[in-house]
């Protein structure tokens, strides 16, 4: 019972992290300031909603308030949205796939992605068009896969291994759409997105993000048991009556709107997927019912965290998937021998 | 409750049928052991009967009701079916195996309920696991594994409990506790189905045999009846003596 109380605690995890990212940046803000305009925009909302009138911000520059609320609040948003999917997403396919070391980015997702948003970048420059069709390549790379996986006969193996031939096709043309692009502004732009990064999020694009995600999320909070269900081998799981093919697509499907929301607002994010629901199992154990909500509190946190560096480490920003490829890797090597070490061995 | 197979037919590949012909009925309260050499269609009737494959020809049914009629849900209440390996792909304790088999009674959208948490508690303590209950399923001895899964069948809550070589890769000693505390579940009304490749196990822990050659039923009857050395020539096609009275055994004869 205790372990499952920790595993609930970590989704107040993200809420310090968020709280020091409103503080920090080019232009830092006190804590006292944060509070108020935090403060006042939830006094604010209730007013409006009561139709009262709002109350006045005393104390606060109006640039700060506007820094905090229209700049930094989405983007830590954002940030925690992203990393909660990824992490979230990577655990269930981690489990669907009776593989630990796949994550949310198998199966074409992030190649559909990538060449919506360089067709997007290519064609039609603009943020929504950029979001849009990174979403719809995303979607649709993973529903090549499952067509494909489906057509050869819908096992675990067959889909992973549709996933791979998918990733590659759609990767060869990225690499067209790529070699076609102005290399004065387009290609670097397709290159810059690639990395992922969140500079880019205001507020309009938490909207979508923020519906994704909510959908995605709750589905997983009530089938969060039922996932250990999709660890066992199909004919386990048949004879338990669980209807395993239906219920390993549904999974993968709310999965990838999860993982391809994250992607379309944040780019190419490597290794949260993979680390963090490791994590998280070394912290409260694998049953699913524990693990989702601590991947999802450990992902928003982590992902936060090194956005916040990744805006203020240097003078200019780091694309935070170099960040989270700089940091994962070697996180995860010593996840892994630490992993070996504890059971004598794989597994 | 009842459980029948009726000229039961199956086959893999069409025109090449595995099995012909069987029927068979399991009775609650005893163990069955199903005999036959590899390939003889020991595991295929094994499937048949639990309903996860469907009979080409005949019909099995529970209490009269085919089990095609049945939802997978309902099917899983009534019989539980053991594979023979279990292998997650994550450390779950042996508390959290036993509890997936509370599958059937967890609502699509629910959790796991003080129910069947109690469930699950109650099948480990059946086979005696009590002690192991939050040990990690990696961490068990084999013999300890096949316990765990088959209190996950228990926890199920079927009256038949179908199990795929409960026997194999086990050392004598462990061979021993897991058919003893299956005999154990069998005293409180439970039916079991259990294939095996030992003659001597459904001698000692059998209350009725089938032995099953090239996809045909040889013979159904209590142990002495049908572990013979001639009826055992019949379906491996070598010679077997018999040893001893009590208790009897037999061995492949060296000539």
């Amino acid at each position: 019972m205790t372990r499952s109380r920790l595993a609930w605690g970590f989704l107040l995890l993200p809420l310090p992290v968020a709280f020091g990212a409103l503080l920090v940046g080019r232009y830092p803000i006190s804590p006292g300031e944060v509070g108020a305009v935090l403060v006042h925009a939830v006094r604010e909302g209730v007013a409006r909603l009561l139709g009262l009138e709002p109350p006045a911000l005393e104390g606060v520059a109006p640039v700060v308030q506007s820094l905090v609320l229209r700049i930094r609040l989405p983007r830590v948003g954002a940030a925690a949205l992203v990393g909660a999917n990824l992490a979230v997403a990577g655990a269930v396919y981690q489990g669907v796939f009776r593989n630990p070391l796949v994550e949310g980015r198998l199966l074409g997702v992030s190649s559909g992605a990538g060449l919506g948003a360089a067709l997007a970048l290519l064609l039609l420059p603009r943020p929504e068009t950029v979001q849009t069709l990174a979403f719809l390549g995303g979607l649709g790379g993973v529903a090549l896969t499952a067509l494909l996986g489906w057509a050869f006969g819908g096992g675990v193996l067959v889909l992973v291994i549709a996933g791979v031939l998918v990733e590659s096709f759609l990767s060869a043309l990225l690499g067209i759409v790529k070699y076609t692009a102005d290399p004065q502004g387009t290609l670097p732009a397709i290159t810059y997105w690639l990395l992922g990064g969140l500079s880019a999020v205001r507020v309009r694009d938490l909207l979508p993000l923020g519906v994704a995600s909510a959908a995605g999320l709750a589905f997983f909070f009530l089938v969060r048991w039922r996932v250990n269900l999709l660890t066992l081998a199909d004919p386990e799981a048949e004879a338990l009556g669980v209807p395993v093919r239906a219920m390993r697509y549904l999974v993968v499907a709310m999965g990838t709107l999860l993982v391809a929301s994250a992607v379309s607002v944040g780019g190419i994010v490597g290794w949260v997927g993979l680390l963090v629901p490791h994590a998280a199992r070394g912290l409260v154990g694998p049953d699913y019912a524990r693990l989702l909500p601590a991947a999802a509190g450990l992902g928003a946190a982590l992902v936060l965290a090194l956005d916040t560096l990744a805006r203020t480490l240097l003078p200019a920003e780091i694309p935070l998937g170099i960040l989270t490829g700089l940091l994962g890797a070697p996180l995860f090597l010593a996840l892994f021998l630490r992993f070996l070490r504890e059971r004598g061995g794989w597994r | 409750m009842r459980l029948w197979a009726r000229g039961v037919g199956y086959a893999y590949v069409r025109g090449k049928p595995v099995l012909q012909g069987i029927t068979l009925e399991v009775r609650a309260g005893e163990i069955l052991f199903l005999l036959g050499p590899n390939g003889s269609g020991k595991t295929t009737l094994l499937d048949l009967l639990g309903g996860l494959r469907l009979p080409g020809e005949g019909e099995v049914a529970l209490d009269g009701r085919p089990l095609s009629a049945l939802s997978p849900r309902a099917r899983a209440r009534a019989i539980a079916s053991v594979p023979q390996f279990h292998e997650p792909p994550f450390n779950f304790t042996a508390w959290e195996v036993v509890l997936m088999g509370r599958a059937p009674y967890v609502r699509l959208l629910g959790q796991p309920g003080p129910r069947d948490r109690a469930a699950a508690d109650r099948a480990l303590e059946a086979l005696g696991l009590t002690g192991l209950r939050d040990r990690p399923y990696y961490t068990l001895s084999g013999g300890e594994r096949r316990l765990v899964v088959v209190a996950r069948g228990l926890a199920q809550g079927a009256s038949f409990l179908l199990l795929d070589e409960p026997d194999a890769h086990l050392d004598p000693a462990n061979q021993h506790r897991v058919l003893r505390a299956v005999g154990g579940l069998v005293e409180g009304g439970l039916g079991v189905v259990a294939t095996s490749h030992s003659p001597n196990n459904a001698l000692l822990y059998a209350h009725r045999v089938a032995l099953l050659a090239v996809g045909r039923l040889l013979s159904v009857g209590s142990p002495p009846e049908v572990v013979t050395p001639d009826l055992l020539q019949n379906a491996y096609g070598i010679p077997f003596v018999l040893v001893g009275d009590a208790p009897r055994a037999v061995l492949p004869a060296l000539t």
